[in-house]
């Protein structure tokens, strides 16, 4: 029987590992040590684009204090996150980028294997540098890679759903705009190291900051070729992840490798300019918008196209490059919608995932052209939006299921409490509001490499001193994912969550979670601890029931007891239902697995974008720009998030507020940009800020004040309804600064991050009488391919691609 | 000039009981913390000064232990987070961060809380500004700084009822 009302869930909780955070008990991968342990350090290429013509090691290896040299030739097999970009060697004889490893010394302390770093002797043949997307375009030669579609082009890919341009056509208002987005990186306090040994059964051991250890696992054994089951990954808990942590890395093959050569413990920790080089952040993306608009207000139809940097590896880059797309119809109706997109390879440290992997950037083109709209059109851009709200359990045209959906009183939420109505277009030059929406998704519909497993798996152990272990490969990166596992069991079992044990992340003993990315963890795992949760509470009941006399489907769970629901007089604690369900079925246990619904979408690439399902935010951003020096000054955000149902409310509300910061320093500062150096200093394309110093982040004086606001539309295919939160709330921020400034000087930059400079150059474009614009002033030539065509829900598709003569049959069969 | 050694062994003092340590010379005392004495609970996240994760207390106040060399540390009061708690009961300040969100992945946790220590032992009465002010060199990608600040706030008024409390008994 179900308890009438929540009592774990929902209630703001100190999480299951905070003790051991203010304590300073909790270990990261840097703070493990093993006896006779070595240390690992790599030489980094210092030319963006060369080949290594040769290497000598001789006089590194034979420095005192050295053990082991390793280089390309230790390394017949490559690596990468996707099946489909398989192109990283440990440590390469091709350097992609400045930072690519060519060399290991493992020695006796990181002080000698630093100094024998410098005596291994390496001939480099340079190559020509490509800088960015357009000189990718331009100089299919020299190759970055030997494949990809073509030349330096990584990526290339069109999807049309129903006829974008015939909507365009039929529209009262055609809005063009181009947009750019900086790339940028995740900066995580902690600096990713790894521990490597082996252990007394003589397998081998890998303890590292990965987000992922099961895709960290596979590819392990797949470089050192040896059987995943002799190979255990312990994720360890991560110092901040936001994506930064999710590729498997080289850093961890080569101590991995050597700890197997070795027979000892091999251990390697990133300096932070390291951190720079391993990159794998935010893609800068440039976007080109041709979106159609009725003179009421609603979408017709959008054509977006895209064009990624991707740096000098695969990397996520086949996700991020969908992902720059397939998300746009998520929020809005948007009856047709054409996509097309390339990544490049250039010669910089590989873009891949960071919080929101993609979505940001078209996200704030999205929404600052709304903005636009809602301008041209005269509408008010919060009424403009809540009148093109998807509907809730709706297909959009590019075939995403949506099920909950709390958008509208998100919108309502941030409009009133942000006073919009009396404020937006009323606050005077050099004040202003902004307001801008997102979606995401609750973890990716499909799995990284194809198979038709769970997503995720949770086994429960129960014994009879009342104690509940709960085992996950699910990785605690800071978000609070083992105080959500504990928190669902704790609710099921009606105990508290300091009852439950979390052992997670530990590919050695944790039955496989894929891992923290997509925003996946508390809906795929939620779901699995849930299964397994109810079937032990089965069994617990079954043998609580003898001893009430009653029947199992008549007791609740509740606050460490297990009541009759007829008679609360009658019952036994929780720990006694535990001891008399292990005498009456043996030693207790239960498994539960989850696997997110089939894709409704059946043409080729429908598999990236679904998800079980999605959240909704919107935020209004207060800025004071003083126009004399193009200073950004943001006093207050407002934010609503639909979570669909709180878990804690403390963490969820951290994960907004963190989102925020996240957002706002993307929007206002941080830049992972590059220069070259003069000519007589090689002229190598080099980080402008390889610090943390110079990399520029919001510290605690510049944070605005944050009113959140959680909106509760619980979704079926969650566990209580939970949605995502870590990282949805980031999206709206930066639209909504760009729209806020619009609305305090009148000038559009479009272009992230917005910085005084591009301020104050657009203002004097404006007082020049031109328009008042910064941004990207054109659009390549990209030789996108003819796009798959495949026709709308609404106009009777069936979610397979159509061939190209069928497309007008289908569209005037509607008409 | 004298010649430093190239190893030294002396007796720091950490965390209020004395820690003979012996260790290469150049090592700063974040390493000597980290890698001699175990402390492990103090963190880096540049060791170039930039971060504030590596904060201890030097004589009462926060220092960033990856720019000071250990060797200068002789006959000096070193305070780290694992000094912090009273036996098994947290410092008012770890049970705030825990309770109110400060600490979400904690690696900046240790040194932000111990700038706080620094902050509150001086002047329990602080505002919210001058919270701000003086973690202002605590990075942190996490948790946005207010929960951090919020906790802070709470803790800086549960030292002061502690205060009040001790004050009347006496």
């Amino acid at each position: 029987m179900k308890k009438s009302r929540l009592e774990v869930v929902g209630k703001a909780r100190r999480r299951v590992d905070g003790r051991a955070k203010v304590t300073g008990h909790l270990k990261f991968a840097d703070d493990l040590s093993a006896p006779r342990m070595l240390h690992c350090k790599l030489l980094r290429s210092p030319h963006p684009h060369a080949l290594v013509e040769s290497i000598d090691t001789s006089k590194a290896a034979q420095h005192p204090g050295v053990h082991l040299v390793l280089t390309r030739k230790d390394f017949p097999v490559p690596f990468g996150i996707m099946p489909v970009s398989i192109d990283e060697f440990p440590l390469t004889d091709h350097a992609r980028h400045v930072g690519d490893p060519v060399a290991a010394v493992i020695a006796v302390d990181e002080q000698t294997a630093d100094e024998a770093l410098r005596l291994v002797q390496v001939r480099f043949s340079p190559l020509k540098t490509i800088s960015d997307p357009e000189d990718a375009l331009k100089n299919p030669e020299p190759r970055i890679h030997d494949y990809g579609e073509q030349g330096n082009i990584h990526r290339n890919q069109s999807y049309e759903f129903g006829d974008v341009e015939d909507a365009l056509a039929k529209s009262d208002h055609v809005f063009e705009d181009l947009f750019f987005y900086q790339g940028n990186t995740h900066l995580p306090m902690e600096e990713q190291a790894t521990l490597a040994l082996v252990e007394g059964d003589g397998k081998l051991l890998v303890q590292s900051s990965t987000q992922n250890p099961h895709y960290l696992h596979r590819q392990l054994a797949r470089v050192l070729q040896v059987p995943a089951a002799k190979v255990r990954v312990i994720g360890t808990p991560n110092g901040g992840g936001f994506g930064g942590k999710c590729d498997p890395a080289n850093h961890e093959m080569v101590v991995a490798k050597a700890a197997l050569v070795l027979g000892r413990p091999v251990k390697i920790g990133l300096t932070r300019e390291e951190v720079f080089y391993q990159h794998r952040g935010r893609h800068p993306v440039l976007m080109k918008m041709r979106t159609g608009v009725t003179r009421d207000g609603k979408l017709t139809g959008m054509h977006l196209q895209t064009l990624l940097d991707g740096g000098g590896y695969g990397s996520h880059g086949p996700a991020s490059t969908f992902y720059t797309g397939v998300l746009t119809p998520v929020t809005y109706e948007l009856p047709r919608f054409k996509f097309d997109a390339c990544r490049t390879f250039t010669n910089k440290p590989a873009c891949g995932p960071k919080r929101g992997h993609g979505t940001p950037q078209p996200r704030f083109g999205q929404e600052v052209q709304l903005d636009k709209i809602a301008e041209k059109l005269g509408r008010d851009p919060a009424e403009l939006r809540l009148g093109i709200v998807n509907k809730p359990d709706s297909l959009t045209s590019n075939w995403l299921r949506i099920g909950s959906i709390g958008l509208a009183e998100c919108i309502r939420e941030v409009v009133s409490r942000s006073d919009w109505k009396s404020r937006h277009k009323k606050l005077g030059f050099g004040k202003g509001i902004g307001l801008a929406c997102s979606s995401y998704m609750c973890g990716a519909g499909l799995p990284i490499y194809w198979n038709k497993l769970p997503h995720s798996g949770v086994q429960l152990l129960l014994d009879r001193s009342g104690q509940v272990t709960v085992f996950c490969g699910a990785t605690e990166i800071g978000q609070g994912s083992d105080d959500v596992l504990a928190s669902i069991v704790a609710e099921v079992l009606g105990i508290d969550t300091g009852m439950v044990r979390c052992v997670t992340g530990d590919t050695g003993i944790t039955p496989v979670d894929l891992g923290s990315y997509s925003s996946r963890v508390t809906i795929m795992m939620g779901n699995a601890a849930m299964e397994a949760a109810e079937k032990v509470r089965l069994q617990l009941a079954e043998a609580a029931a003898e001893q009430l006399e009653t029947l199992p489907e008549g007791l609740v769970f509740s606050q460490g007891q297990v009541f009759h629901a007829g008679d609360t007089k009658k019952s036994i604690s929780f720990v006694e239902a535990v001891a008399f369900a292990e005498a009456k079925f043996g030693t207790l246990g239960s498994v539960g697995s989850y696997t997110p619904p089939k894709p409704p979408g059946k043409y080729k690439g429908a598999g990236v974008g679904p998800s079980p399902a999605y959240s909704f935010t919107a935020c209004v951003v207060e800025t004071e720009v003083d126009p004399k020096t193009g200073w950004i000054h943001v006093p207050k955000i407002w934010i609503a998030h639909d979570i669909g149902r709180t878990i804690n409310p403390v963490l969820a509300k951290g994960q907004v507020i963190g989102s925020v910061y996240m957002g706002l320093s993307e929007a206002l500062m941080e830049e992972q940009a590059f220069r070259r150096l003069p000519e007589k200093l090689s002229q190598a394309l080099v980080h402008k800020m390889p610090s943390m110093l110079e990399y520029k982040s919001l510290t605690s004086l510049d944070m605005p004040e944050v009113d959140v606001a959680l909106i509760e539309d619980p979704d079926p295919n969650c566990p209580f309804g939970a949605k995502e939160v870590g990282q949805g709330p980031l999206l709206p921020v930066m639209p909504a600064l760009a729209n806020a400034i619009y609305d305090a000087v009148g000038v559009r930059i479009d272009e992230i991050p917005v910085t005084p400079d591009k301020v104050l150059k657009a203002l004097e474009l404006k007082s020049k009488g031109l328009a008042p614009r910064v941004g990207p002033e054109h659009f390549p030539s990209v030789p996108y391919p003819e796009p798959i065509f495949v026709v709308t829900p609404q106009e009777g598709g069936d979610g397979k691609e159509t061939k190209k003569e069928e497309k007008k049959r289908a569209a005037a069969a509607v008409v | 000039m004298t010649a430093v050694p190239d190893r030294v062994h002396l007796q720091l003092s950490v965390n209020g009981e004395p820690a003979p340590v012996s260790f290469s010379s150049y090592k700063t005392l974040l390493e000597v913390l980290r890698e001699d004495l175990d402390l492990t609970g103090t963190k880096h996240g540049c060791e170039l000064g930039e971060c504030g994760a590596c904060t201890v207390l030097i004589d009462g106040e926060p220092v960033l232990s990856c720019l000071v060399l250990a060797l200068e540390c002789e006959g000096k009061r070193i305070e780290t987070i694992e000094g912090l708690a009273r036996g098994a009961e947290l410092h008012p300040l770890q049970a705030a961060f825990t309770d109110l969100g400060g600490s979400q992945c904690g690696y900046c946790t240790p040194g932000v809380i111990m700038t706080a220590k620094a902050l509150l032992d001086r002047n329990p009465d602080v505002s919210r500004e001058e919270i701000k002010a003086a973690t202002a060199g605590n990075l942190c990608r996490c948790t946005g700084y207010l929960q951090i600040a919020d906790a802070i706030e709470r803790a800086a008024a549960d030292m002061r009822d502690e205060r009040r409390r001790s004050e009347r008994k006496s």
